[in-house]
């Protein structure tokens, strides 16, 4: 299935660009997604402790369940990286 | 009104729209570029954001303070691209009939927005280098 992958500001930096899409297997988790996306950028993976992702413009935990369609995006700490309160919410842990 | 803009920021516009005749005060905060980070100079500032999931963030945050402290009327607006020293990048404001819980609840707000609100300043320095700000692994 696809999904819409967007980065910004350093991750956005390691993969060069703001948008694409990118197929994946049914059923793939956000956690999964982003390891893959970590394969195609090895750049990626030294956001694995501060990174945040979200689905459809909500944070999410790595186990989500990602459906076709779905717009995930990499969220690198926002606002000069004070610790979002829910750390569920990292995509390492 | 929650918004992201790249227009300049009016303080006074924004006092305007949110003073109601009921209200009996406005608390205001905003942030604005400053000079230095740990001493290292800044020549600007550059924001980004991910604006459709940044406003949906802000209205939560209006709707948590109208469940803390029942404070209905909170604005905010962000402006994002390129900023010079002491421009405004956020403006929050907040409005009620007494001024009891407005400071905390315009601080409260602030500290909401750094916590998950997707938007990232870019550090320009004088020297030609630049960073994203929390981006230090």
């Amino acid at each position: 299935m696809n999904i819409h992958v967007k980065c910004f500001a350093g991750c956005k930096d390691v993969v060069g660009r703001s948008e694409q899409t990118i197929n994946v297997p049914e059923d793939t988790t956000v956690g999964d997604a982003f390891d893959q996306l970590v394969n195609l950028y090895p750049g990626l993976s030294r956001f694995r402790s501060s990174l945040m992702l979200a689905v459809n413009t909500e944070y999410a935990n790595r186990d989500i369940v990602l459906k076709e369609g779905d717009v995930l995006a990499c969220i690198p700490p926002v606002s000069g990286g004070l610790a979002i309160a829910d750390c569920r919410l990292r995509i390492a842990d | 009104m929650f918004k992201i803009t790249t227009e300049l920021i009016k303080p006074d516009a924004l006092h305007e729209w949110i003073l109601k005749p009921h209200h009996g005060a406005v608390v205001t905060f905003a942030g604005t570029v400053r000079d230095n980070t740990d001493g290292r100079q800044t020549a600007r500032l550059e924001y980004e954001t991910y604006a459709e999931m940044a406003e949906k963030k802000m209205v939560e945050i209006g709707e948590e303070i109208q469940d803390k402290w029942s404070i209905e009327d909170v604005a905010m607006i962000h402006r994002i691209g390129a900023l010079k020293i002491g421009d405004i990048s956020i403006l929050i404001a907040v409005a009620a009939p007494h001024r009891k819980d407005t400071f905390e609840a315009c601080s409260y707000a602030i500290d909401r927005v750094k916590q998950v609100v997707p938007v990232w300043k870019k550090e320009i320095w004088q020297d030609g280098d630049s960073e994203w700000a929390g981006d230090r692994h």
